[in-house]
């Protein structure tokens, strides 16, 4: 489904990604850990294809097509959908408005059906109550005003709404509380089949008890330097970044799997 | 320098005014334009050397040679024609004034239960048009113009405790003109102790693309506990001028809050004064002016704390297009003895092309030691990360940019309580700027 090869990506000058390389085939869950500022927030922009950050060296093809030759809209039309680490505040436009038009313009460029303010109150209500966001939240400005954990959840909203192929969720667990965790994996989980896949940033291996990755990749210094099973997080928690520094790329990680 | 030449608009409003001073009217109404006469002929045009006008060009409405309407002219409107106009709520009064003149047969007046007095203004009784001139006629060259050819106009008075349940809605229709005519449109708004009301003004043509200008003066008096609520919609010609003036005068405890709509017109200049002379008076100045084209929009607010305790806000928001100019002021004047002022105001401004320009500033005066004065300005665009979040969710820049222009004037328009206005406005801004 995702392909990233050799993906090297500055911002103001000053390379974070150097060389990035990670396969995701549909079905799977991924986590990508590591220490602060390592890239994992750049990766995920880069993916999302926020010009903010430049790619210098690299290719990346999703859904068999060339992701970076296409602009933000277009990828998120295809399926990709970044939860971001800092959601953004939207001063003057209702939560529900906001989705409304963005799931909208999504199934036009498939040429679906809009859905009318009916249908699609009648979604809304029903994913707001999977996320357990108060139904206040559809008329207030998007999360203008909301605290830390509620704009999380919102990220998971829109995720539940516009049901996207492939989610890359960017620390979507910092910030909550332990029932707003649990919620937000049981959102993730319901997502979960064959045809859809995830990569998942987080520091905690909490997040990955009730989110099971399939694989752990560690990015570090703008690199994926090892990847395996879930067991790797663990190892994380037990040794610390410390133990990684120590280490040079392992060969094939990242990729190592794309070609079994 | 009084010697200066006399610009050749100025030469045809005198020889116009002369003619003018014989059309009948009453006692009042002939000593009014006398003394206009003679002010306007010692009053100067004002010029970009002046402070309040640094910004705004009125060259082409000084330099052009208007011909005034005098007299009403003999076209037939329909209530047909006036229709995308009023708002036919129940209710609601609504007047209608053709090129300022008052056009009963195109008008509605509630069958109401209250003894409220409103129509044409040269009918009005003697105590109520004592009050003209009271409050603005040391102004400007153009509110001496306005009473110089004063022949029609509105005037509301609401007697001392009274009410009102539903608005007067006062409609100035731009229709028939030729070229190059000038229209003096005039209302006056009395406000009696412990009275409350809500009154809409909009200035409305008919016009396809003829240049005519509208030189508009509205007065109103706010006495003491009376509140009055006053929308000002401003959608005039294509290639036409409006300038107006409205001066407010608020006595102790009364309550002014406005709303100020600036939907068209070549140049537009709202000059919107309040004084507030009495303790604890309220006053809030709302405004929208959304501009594109070669358009000059400018409002500018004045506010003067005369006695101790009032409070004043003015929030004023543009959206600028294409290479237009807006200017915004908002001056604040504070004396010596209005100790425990409020005032706080805010302007921002969305720019929608990199051709279009807005000068905004806050002019403050603050004679007394014990007042709360800020001010606030924004100019911009949306921030870049904001725009990415539309995208990253499937939403184009372009529509982006229509949402949050929508979401930008509608928390303005949001806060309007009188639903019919608020629901044609929101038409309006939706038409214009929303992508869906
Ligand atoms: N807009 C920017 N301008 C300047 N430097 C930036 C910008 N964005 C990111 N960086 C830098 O790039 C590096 C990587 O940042 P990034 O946000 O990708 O890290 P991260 O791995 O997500 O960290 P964290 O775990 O703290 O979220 C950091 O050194 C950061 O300061
Ligand atoms: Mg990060």
């Amino acid at each position: 489904m995702l392909v990233i090869e050799n993906l090297h990506a500055t911002v103001e000058g000053k390379e974070i990604l150097k060389g990035v390389n990670l396969a995701v085939r549909a079905g799977e869950v991924h986590a990508i850990m590591g220490p602060n500022g390592s890239g994992k927030s750049t990766l995920a922009h880069v993916l999302a294809g926020n010009d903010a950050y430049e790619v210098t060296e690299g290719r990346v093809t999703f859904m068999g097509q060339d992701l970076l030759e296409m602009p933000p809209e277009e990828r998120a039309r295809l399926g990709l959908f970044m939860a971001f680490q800092y959601p953004v505040e939207i001063p003057g436009i209702s939560n529900a408005y906001f989705l409304q038009a963005a799931l909208n313009e999504i199934r036009k460029s498939h040429g679906q059906e809009e859905l009318d303010a009916m249908e699609f109150q009648a979604l809304l209500q029903d994913r707001m109550r999977l996320v357990a966001i108060d139904s206040s939240f559809a008329g207030r400005p998007v999360n203008e005003g909301f605290s830390g954990g509620e704009k999380k959840r919102n990220e998971i909203l829109q995720m539940a709404i516009l049901e996207p192929r492939l989610a890359v969720l960017d620390e979507t667990d910092s910030g909550l509380d332990i029932d707003a965790l649990r919620i937000v994996a049981d959102g993730v989980n319901r997502l979960r089949s064959p045809d859809r896949a995830m990569i998942i940033v987080t520091h905690y291996q909490r997040l990955l008890n009730y989110i099971v990755p399939d694989f752990v990749h560690v990015l570090f210094e703008g690199m994926v330097v090892r990847s395996g099973g879930k067991e790797l997080a663990l190892e994380l928690e037990a040794k610390g970044y410390d133990w990684v520094k120590g280490l040079g790329v392992e060969s094939g990680s990242g990729l190592a799997l794309a070609q079994s | 320098m009084s010697e200066s030449v006399q610009s050749i608009s100025k030469t045809q409003y005198l020889a116009d005014v002369a003619q003018a001073a014989k059309s009948p009217g009453p006692k009042w109404l002939l000593e009014l334009r006398k003394a206009a006469a003679v002010r306007l002929a010692e009053l100067e045009f004002p010029n970009r050397r002046q402070e309040e006008w640094r910004f705004t060009n009125i060259a082409p409405i000084v330099n052009t040679s208007f011909r005034s309407m005098v007299e009403r002219l003999a076209i037939d409107l329909r209530a047909a024609d006036i229709e995308p106009f009023v708002f036919r709520e129940e209710g609601w009064t609504e007047l209608v004034f053709v090129n300022g003149f008052y056009q009963p047969s195109l008008s509605r007046i509630a069958a109401a239960s209250t003894n409220v007095r409103c129509g044409d203004l040269t009918a009005a009784a003697g105590s109520v048009v004592e009050h003209l001139d009271r409050y603005g006629a040391n102004g400007n060259i153009f509110t001496a113009l306005n009473s110089a050819f004063l022949a029609g106009g509105a005037y509301v008075h609401i007697p001392a405790g009274q009410v009102m349940e539903h608005p007067i809605h006062l409609v100035f229709v731009s229709a028939g003109r030729s070229e190059n005519t000038a229209a003096y449109p005039r209302t006056l708004v009395i406000a009696e102790p412990q009275s409350q009301a809500v009154l809409v003004e909009s200035h409305v043509h008919l016009e396809g693309n003829v240049p005519y200008f509208n030189n508009s003066v509205t007065e109103v008096v706010v006495k003491e506990n009376a509140h009055v609520h006053a929308y000002r919609i401003v959608q005039e010609g294509a290639s036409s001028y409006h300038l107006s003036t409205t001066k407010v005068h608020q006595a102790a405890a009364s309550v002014f809050k406005s709303f100020a709509v600036t939907l068209s017109g070549k140049i537009v200049r709202n000059e919107l004064s309040v004084l507030l002379d009495g303790e604890g008076a309220d006053c809030s100045l709302q405004g929208l002016y959304l501009t594109g084209g070669d358009q000059l929009v400018d409002n500018a607010t004045a506010i003067e704390h005369a006695q101790p305790r009032c409070t004043s806000w003015i929030g004023y928001k543009g959206v600028l297009d294409g290479r237009s100019h807006g200017v915004f002021t908002g001056k604040i004047k504070v004396r010596r003895h209005a100790q425990k002022t409020d005032s706080k105001q805010l302007n921002n401004n969305l720019l929608l092309s990199d051709e279009a320009v807005i000068n905004t500033k806050p002019l403050l005066e603050i004679f007394a030691d014990d007042v709360k004065c800020t001010h606030g300005a924004t100019v911009g665009r949306p921030p870049e990360e904001v725009i990415f979040y539309f995208k990253s969710r499937g939403i184009s820049e372009a529509m982006a940019q229509g949402m949050l222009t929508c979401g930008f004037c509608d928390a303005l328009l949001s806060q309007m309580e009188l639903e019919p206005v608020r629901q044609r406005l929101d038409n309006v801004v939706f038409e214009r700027y929303s992508p869906i």
